[in-house]
């Protein structure tokens, strides 16, 4: 029989089971092929803290959404078009995501008197008449899986676990995804630990494609043609994997050896596992004994002559902020990196938040300035760690690179650069001798980088205040306070060095919005819906946030209201705030969840002048 | 092959005015240091000190070598990050008590396991000196200090049974101010491959005067290897697993074997109501540094291009749109 292809021009799929059910090997298996067909797309996993919370609970939920398109794609979309659960408590937890009228494929194997009761439910919702408003496909994936593996001597519990491939088929064959990717990594890796398992996994993910093919329970399959990037190689990058890479690639342009010195946290952890990996690149990897260690290791090294890199999550930075204030009066080049998480405490590890940006900008002891950039998107990860790098090499000072949970865990495609086109950053080591001081100063007041084993320059550097020029121990007033002004001055001229701010939509008009971060998405889709609607709404993303761009103010002033939406209490809001003493209102956000495009395009519209008299 | 260098004490002098507490044993070490290293044949750019936060922290500002005064209790840390960036240099760590074994202690700790090749002198006086009079970790039960004034009721840490407990390959004691021990044990760390740990026990003229008379006074337990751990007229020997004081004469006396791991820590925990404290390396033994093992991993690793490793993994092309 042969069924209709609908072409689309996006769609949106969610995973969803148990955190045991492999469910972001599924997500990550489709889409590295959607990736490599061509589709422009984004990834969001969301996953529970827990490592194996208690089977078919709601809190042991694990859940994957991809967006594909063949235009420009930028956040993993609002509201799944397919919803794949794989239990009771994945339909529970996701069926509110799903679109009126979206495709609901559940696995039925569970949705017994036990599985149900773990979810809560009282009675069956594929029998109860509350899925009325969606295209039902209910099957027993679990039994069709085992059945693929009949014949290789699996224990029924080991046929099971290929249901995931199973509903991988099918959703493949929904949308013209081919299994030959997906077959060629099972053949390149779990093939060579447990054969069996991988043809079990490969029958059942070809049972699910023929399944879709041969069962009348799809009226139609779909196609999402390729997207029109911009020519070049790609590859799909999660953000914490283009931050380990752009960390490497700083080290290329300066010329440097890298060293990371790193203690494990959530969600911040795949960087060091990342370049641990890389030790055929020269990368050293230290995995401290904590997270002070970590950044005490990284100042160390720093003094020694490397890029010294530390990457930690929020606790983590409250544990770093002495070490901070270390690097600041040695004025060493140092990166912290902070994958940022639901706060404050543990807070919620595997939730984003974007609320450790006052903590960046001011969270140490005594004035101790430093730069801080952010990260908008997966990809960019890999521009904002050599932002980064350039900022700490350049001007001889710690740098906190913000990034989140939301970006550190999505992919998207990554055009790959070629290195030698990229910008080399000046490192200023010193060689000569003659007129050598610890604390002399050039154009940029920056200090110079004289790394031991050069004879005639041994010094001593130290958390006491320095004497200006000579870096000797002082405990004089006057210089303290001279001290202090270098080095804030310092940290502001950083600022000189940045591009012209860029704006999207209208140039000047009713409405600004400035974000940073990973908000980046939801706020440039909101804004050009807006803008299609006819509202004089620019979008500023900003890169730095300290020192704030010299043309950020005379922007601002363009337009008569300026909006600032983050997953936070309104922290940017208020810097922007003391900063420029202009009235920035605040959309603030803190459910552990990406802004999705439309809740941001309501709250930026309730924002515009011409509905003052009709807000709230 | 480089001529001999021409070094002398002078040359680690630092032009920075010494600030301890005059009739401090801090002199007396940092006299030491700067007499041996010029001896070592390394040249002084290719030593760095590194200290914490304390009175004996302040030691890299008096070495005229590369130098980070760092942060309380983490100069172990620091200085395993120059290592592991600069095997080539000899890294020295300075602490003290509370600096090593209060706050810093798992630093501490974690150097030593790792066998991370540091040279670390502690400066143990069992106050906090630079707070002006504070119990340290190895204060004695019973005493009274401004934050115990009715005396400590609190057991203290052994120095020496904490680095061999760690598996620190080099472990040695000695009373800061007996200079030519001093001199000796320095120049074994310096010469030892891996995590060095000497303990200094010093007095603090301000705080804590008298710290160790007693054992400066008493009969020196000196462990030397290969010879009979005497003191005075008396020796170790074991009575089944419980130490006891023989004759130095007898010949159950224990004879020394600083390559024994467990003839350190049997030396360690001897008890003080029979036994001074034991001076003297108490273990010297090889194993490889983690720094070694660390380069060697990376020196190892397939060479490779990060444009190749950017290339890598699953690729495609979105080929030039036609005009």
């Amino acid at each position: 029989m042969h069924r209709p292809t609908k072409i689309l021009q996006s769609a949106v799929i969610r995973f969803a089971g148990d955190s045991g059910d492999g469910i972001q090997l599924t997500g990550s298996r489709f889409t590295e092929t959607t990736a490599v067909l061509g589709n422009d797309l984004a990834t969001f996993p969301d996953y529970p803290a827990e490592i194996r919370a208690p089977a078919g609970t709601v809190a042991g939920v694990s859940g994957f959404q991809i967006q594909l398109s063949s235009a420009e794609v930028l956040t993993p979309g609002d509201e799944p078009d397919v919803l794949v659960a794989f239990n009771p408590a994945a339909l529970k937890v996701n069926l509110g995501d799903l679109r009126r009228g979206g495709t609901l494929i559940v696995d039925t194997s569970e949705f017994d008197d036990k599985g149900l009761k773990k979810a809560g439910y009282t009675q069956s919702p594929l029998e109860d008449g509350s899925l009325g408003g969606y295209r039902v496909v209910a099957l027993d994936i679990t039994g069709q899986a085992v059945r693929a593996a009949e014949g290789l001597g699996l224990a029924k519990k080991a046929a099971e676990r290929g249901r995931n491939f199973f509903a991988l088929g099918l959703v493949c064959w929904l949308y013209h995804r081919p299994l030959e990717h997906t077959e060629k990594w099972l053949a390149e890796t779990l093939a060579k630990k447990d054969p069996a398992a991988a043809e079990a996994n490969r029958r059942a993910l070809r049972a699910g494609f023929a399944f879709g093919e041969t069962s009348e329970l799809f009226e139609a399959s779909f196609e999402v043609p390729p997207a029109a990037l911009a020519p070049g190689r790609y590859r799909n990058l999660s953000g914490n994997e283009a931050l380990a890479l752009g960390l490497a690639a700083a080290a290329e342009l300066s010329g440097l050896e890298l060293f990371l010195g790193s203690y494990p946290i959530t969600p911040a952890s795949d960087i060091l596992h990342w370049l641990a990996g890389q030790k055929q690149l020269g990368v050293k990897t230290f995995q401290a004994e904590d997270e002070i260690a970590a950044i005490c290791s990284c100042i160390g090294a720093a003094y020694a002559g490397d890029l010294a890199v530390t990457t930690t999550s929020g606790p983590g930075l409250d544990l770093k902020a002495e070490g901070i204030g270390l690097a600041v009066m040695l004025e060493l080049p140092l990166i912290i990196v902070d994958v940022q998480r639901a706060g404050p405490s543990t807070g919620m590890p595997t939730k984003t938040e974007q609320s450790d940006l006052l903590e960046a900008l001011h969270g140490r002891h005594g004035e101790a300035p430093v730069p801080v950039i952010a990260a908008r998107s997966p990809a960019d990860c890999f521009y904002a760690a050599i932002e980064a790098a350039r900022i700490a090499l350049e001007h001889m000072t710690p740098v906190i690179l913000l990034s989140d949970g939301t970006i550190a865990n999505g992919t998207e495609p990554f055009r790959i650069p070629d290195l030698a086109t990229l910008p080399r950053i000046e490192v200023k080591a010193r060689g000569e001798v003659e007129g050598f001081r610890p604390y002399m100063r050039d154009a940029k007041l920056a200090r110079p980088w004289v790394v031991p084993g050069q004879p005639g320059m041994e010094h001593r550097v130290g958390g006491l205040e320095k004497e200006d020029g000579t870096g000797r121990v002082s405990t004089d007033g006057a210089n303290h306070e001279r001290m202090i002004l270098l080095r804030e001055a310092k940290v502001a001229r950083v600022a000189e060095s940045y591009a012209p701010l860029g704006v999207e939509g209208a140039p000047e008009g009713d409405l600004l919005v400035v974000a940073w971060g990973s908000t980046y998405g939801a706020a440039r889709s909101a804004v050009a819906s807006l803008n299609a609607r006819g509202e004089r709404v620019g979008h500023v993303h900003l890169r730095h946030l300290h020192p704030l761009p010299p043309d950020l103010a005379p922007r601002m002033a363009r337009y008569r209201e300026v909006v600032v939406p983050e997953l936070n209490r309104g922290q940017l809001a208020g810097v922007l705030r003391a900063e420029t003493l202009r009235d920035v209102r605040s959309i603030p956000k803190l459910r552990g969840q990406p802004f999705k495009e439309a809740e941001l395009g309501d709250a930026l519209a309730r924002h515009l002048p011409a509905r003052e008299e009709n807000r709230a | 092959m480089t001529p001999p260098l021409k070094l002398t004490r002078k040359d680690f002098m630092s032009p920075d005015e010494v600030r301890w507490c005059p009739g401090c044993a801090d002199y007396s070490v940092l006299a030491q240091v700067q007499k041996v290293l010029p001896t070592l044949g390394i040249p002084r750019e290719q030593f760095v000190f590194v200290g914490g936060i304390g009175c004996s922290s302040r030691f890299p500002y008096y070495m005229a070598t590369y130098g980070i005064h760092g942060i309380h209790g983490r100069a172990p840390a620091i200085a395993t990050g120059v290592k592991l960036a600069h095997p080539q240099l000899s890294v020295w760590v300075v602490t003290g008590d509370g600096d090593a074994l209060a706050i810093g202690t798992s630093h501490t700790v974690h150097a030593l396991r790792r066998n991370v090749d540091l040279k670390i002198l502690l400066f143990n006086n069992r106050i906090y000196g630079l707070t002006k009079g504070q119990l340290s970790p190895t204060s004695e039960l019973g005493k009274r200090t401004k934050s115990t004034p009715l005396g400590s009721v609190e057991t203290p840490l052994d120095p020496m049974t904490i680095a061999l407990g760690a598996g620190a390959t080099f472990v040695a004691r000695a009373i800061a101010t007996d200079a030519a021990q001093v001199q000796g044990l320095i120049e074994r760390a310096a010469r030892h491959r891996g995590a060095a740990f000497i303990e200094l026990m010093q007095n603090c003229v301000i705080f804590n005067d008298g710290a160790f008379d007693e054992i400066a006074a008493g009969p020196r337990l000196v462990a030397e290897h290969g010879k009979p751990l005497i003191f005075g007229e008396q020796a170790v020997a074991l009575d089944g697993l419980t130490p006891i004081a023989v004759a130095k004469d007898d010949p159950r006396a224990l004879i020394h074997d600083e390559t024994s791991d467990l003839m350190g820590l049997l030396l360690a925990r001897l008890p003080r109501t029979t036994f001074p404290p034991v001076l003297g390396v108490l273990r010297a033994v090889s194993r490889p540094t983690y720094d070694s093992l660390f380069g060697e991993q990376v020196a190892a690793a397939r060479r490779t291009t990060l444009q190749t490793v950017l290339e890598s993994g699953d690729t495609w092309v979105v080929p030039e749109r036609r005009a």
